[in-house]
């Protein structure tokens, strides 16, 4: 059916992809812990030997209630609903940091629990509604 | 045979369509628009920056699928080397590298309101930088190797391993902790994004889709100008 010439093609196609496709999913394999944009609290639990010189991004949620700001700072813990970590921040936050919402967070870790932040970015979540909505849901709620 | 017979024929086809794609476009412009711009709701948490994201989501999904095209075919010409594949490719792949650069560009307007940083080197996003040098590699082989065989068989080779790129991008999100938020629009499933904004969307993709067309269209019919003013009986 297929010509010999474009057969030859074919297998010299599909051998040049299919062995980037592993060469490119070795590099990803190794790099994996670098493509991490952040580390959850679990991970900081997890992970043994840690540097506490080096400037870390953790991530997590904002636990309900926790946040607490005063003149000098503002405190907060993060949670993966497994794992928390305390963090501490002076600075300005971005418009969407709030509880309960995604939080990554710059730093050096002080301890396995606790986190001296110097930036902090808000992360958004994949839901898009109009605020309408949003109050008839929270209505709902309670 | 039939390589000559089309030639004229697809010209034909190219006018013919482009008169059609400008006749509707700056109306369809003007109802997606005020759509994106006016008749949406903001954002319960962004509010207008919301806004944004109609053009932001079009272009990365035109980035990608301009990019997949143009390796499929590549793949496709170097199977059954059909010269006529070589015209397209090059005439895909500017006004793909414009709407992926857009969707950077704006992904980064946003992200400095919204998550407090106009660059991150998160996984989502530097894959899609990669995209855009892949795009720029192809084009650049294009443009400066002077050898056409030469030069279509290298611009090929770096749209094949390009590909392995989009499924990264488009996984980058799930597969590793990004800023980036996850997709909103499920291929399977309900997506998490309310029907009044969804649909403002979905009709700024196909307006720019229609302009993405049209720019091809354009180029394509540019590149065969070109190949007639060289007097080539053949391609």
């Amino acid at each position: 059916m297929l010509q010999k010439k474009v057969k030859k093609r074919v297998s010299l196609l599909v051998v040049l992809f299919s062995s980037s496709v592993i060469a490119i999913f070795f590099i990803l394999q190794s790099l994996n812990s670098n493509i991490l944009y952040f580390k959850s609290p679990t991970d900081i639990k997890n992970n043994q030997d840690i540097n506490f010189k080096k400037k870390i991004r953790v991530g997590g949620m904002v636990k309900k209630n926790s946040l607490i700001i005063n003149e000098q700072e503002i405190k907060f813990i993060i949670t993966d609903f497994n794992n928390e970590l305390k963090i501490s921040f002076s600075g300005t936050v971005p418009n969407l940091f709030a509880e309960e919402k995604g939080v990554v967070a710059e730093g050096k870790l002080q301890d396995k629990s606790f986190f001296i932040a110097d930036r902090i970015l808000a992360k958004h979540d994949e839901n898009y509604m109009p605020p309408e909505l949003k109050d008839i849901m929270k209505k709902n709620v309670k | 045979m039939f390589k000559l017979l089309s030639l004229g024929n697809i010209f034909f086809w190219i006018e013919k369509l482009t008169k059609f794609i400008n006749s509707i476009f700056f109306v369809l412009l003007l109802v997606a628009l005020s759509f994106a711009l006016i008749l949406s709701p903001p954002d319960y948490l962004q509010g207008d920056s919301v806004r944004i994201m109609y053009v932001h989501v079009p272009s990365a999904w035109i980035g990608l699928a301009s990019f997949t095209s143009i390796a499929l075919l590549s793949i496709a010409n170097f199977l059954f080397k059909i010269k006529n594949i070589k015209l397209i490719t090059k005439s895909i792949a500017p006004i793909g590298l414009m709407f992926t650069c857009l969707a950077i560009v704006t992904g980064s307007l946003w992200g400095q309101p919204t998550w407090g940083t106009w660059w991150a080197w998160d996984a989502r996003i530097t894959s899609m930088l990669i995209l855009a040098l892949f795009y720029i590699g192809f084009i650049a082989a294009h443009k400066f190797i002077s050898e056409q065989e030469r030069a279509n068989k290298i611009s090929s080779i770096v749209a094949i391993i390009g590909l392995i790129n989009v499924p990264i991008i488009k996984y980058s999100v799930e597969w590793w902790n990004t800023l980036h938020q996850p997709a909103s629009i499920k291929l399977t499933g309900s997506s998490t994004i309310h029907s009044s904004m969804l649909m403002p969307l979905i009709l700024m993709f196909f307006v720019l889709l229609l302009y993405c067309a049209l720019i091809f269209l354009m180029k394509y019919k540019t590149e065969i100008i070109r190949i007639k003013k060289k007097n080539l009986k053949r391609l």
